[in-house]
């Protein structure tokens, strides 16, 4: 990964951590949204992982059978506890985690997202995705704004399928901020250097521009 | 209640061609390793596994994959072992994928006398393709059917005599749900102890779940997979016992 993706992925990581505030239990996906927990400092935010964990923290001293649901070492802080996964995602879709973040592939302009399979390739997956999206509170999308090579990832339908018909809350990609409101993307801020023009050019998928300075 | 076995062959004896078999593990992580091997060197094919994943490439379950042993596999992530993909392109395997709280529940409810449930998760998408939708206070729910298995490989820390279980840290995972969803269940684990050593409070799989125990001799760690007797560690009798 080059240091430019490196810093816009850290950047988009920053900008979701300062969304969550304590007590919280907040699980994290896979890549961007991985790198979010290093910003958090509120004690009262607890990380809850779908492989069984509630309490993920920094790896002390890496352990194989202690990892995140991306198979990467992690801690257990004071307080943690481990359950099954039937237990794990009885709390998911139960309404108990209140914030998911996650990646996404494409994200449609009615804030649907597609993040688990793209047709004719070999990626035959789908985890905890469609169960996060529908029973997490809030879920907030981290993803870059446009595709390697250089296409909207903020679509007004998307090409790949869908990961559920649920709506997600808010998206953060390294250009701007984006509120989903009854199915309308609103664009509430821009990211550190971007332009309105550049967010416009860069966004297929029809948005308001909400009030922000 | 569950009978110690030595020999890995003896624990897996009335494994036979054909059967439905699930396997713990999130990945490689809580993975019945010394079992698997096992299964590995029996000759038996056309296996349906119930598992999350099919191990890495060459590792776990994917050295059964490798002897083309499996005919089917239903799980919620095939993408952490690329062969999986390659060999479902080649009609080598059938694939099932479920979202992974889907998969839990469905063993849960098999484990319970549970037929089926009711889920949110799914709905809409390509994976509740064929399903029936009933709505519930106005909601879309999609109905998933239980899972059962003929037998069920898991992994656990400990056990004692009678097979009750505990688990470490997140090699628990998919293991308890298992334990209850199999006509026979062989659970490996790092050792077995006299009954009454492990808290009645702490057992997480009581021992009625349990019917044959066996202690792991091939083991994840840090460096990999390795059999207990050519680990190097110089702390190994920390890591090993």
């Amino acid at each position: 990964m080059s240091s430019i993706e490196n810093n816009v992925q850290e950047l988009i990581a920053r900008r979701a951590a300062s969304e969550l505030k304590g007590p919280s239990v907040v699980n994290l996906g896979i890549g961007i949204p991985t790198l979010v927990a290093k910003y958090v400092e509120d004690e009262l935010i607890h990380f809850h992982t779908e492989n069984g964990l509630l309490g993920v923290t920094d790896v002390e001293e890496e352990d194989p059978n202690l990892v995140n649901a991306g198979k990467l070492p992690v801690g257990e802080r004071v307080g943690a506890s481990f359950f099954s996964s039937a237990e794990s995602f009885g709390m998911i879709r139960g309404g108990h985690v209140d914030v998911a973040i996650l990646g996404a592939l494409q994200v449609d302009e009615t804030g649907r997202i597609a993040n688990w399979a793209i047709p004719g390739k070999n990626i035959i997956g789908v985890g905890g995705a469609m169960d996060l999206l529908v029973g997490a509170k809030k879920v907030i999308v981290t993803t870059s704004h446009l595709t390697r090579d250089g296409k909207s990832k903020l679509m007004k339908i998307c090409t790949f399928p869908l990961t559920s018909t649920r709506s997600v809350d808010m998206i953060i990609t390294e250009l701007a901020v984006f509120s989903v409101v009854n199915e309308q993307l609103i664009l509430t801020e821009l990211m550190p250097g971007a332009t309105l023009e550049q967010v416009r050019e860069s966004t297929e998928a029809n948005f308001l521009e909400g009030g922000f300075e | 209640m569950a009978i110690v076995y030595e020999k890995v062959e003896n624990a897996l004896s009335e494994i036979k061609s054909g059967m439905t078999i699930m396997v713990g593990g999130f990945g490689l992580v809580g993975a019945p390793l010394t079992l698997i091997e096992g299964l590995s060197g029996k000759d038996v094919d056309g296996l349906t596994i119930i598992s999350n994943n099919l191990g890495e490439a060459g590792e776990g379950l994917g050295v059964l994959l490798r002897q083309r042993k499996i005919r089917k596999a239903i799980g919620s992530y095939f993408t952490s072992n690329r062969e999986v993909g390659e060999a479902f392109q080649r009609g080598e395997i059938d694939l099932q994928l479920l979202p992974q709280g889907t998969l839990a529940e469905a063993m849960r409810a098999g484990g319970a006398g549970i037929g089926g449930f009711y889920t949110k998760t799914g709905v809409g998408t390509e994976l509740a393709q064929g399903k029936g939708i009933r709505e519930i206070n106005g909601e879309p729910y999609v109905f998933e059917q239980a899972l059962k298995a003929d037998v069920a490989i898991i992994r656990a820390h400990k056990a004692d005599t009678l097979g009750n279980l505990i688990y470490y840290k997140t090699a628990r995972n998919f293991n308890p749900v298992m334990a209850t969803a199999a006509d026979l269940v062989i659970a490996e684990v790092d050792e077995i102890v006299a009954a009454g050593e492990l808290s009645a409070e702490e057992v997480v799989t009581p021992h009625l779940f349990v019917d044959r125990l066996i202690v792991a001799k091939k083991i994840l760690t840090k460096e990999g997979v390795i059999h207990r007797k050519q680990c190097t560690r110089a702390d190994c009798e920390a890591c090993c016992q």
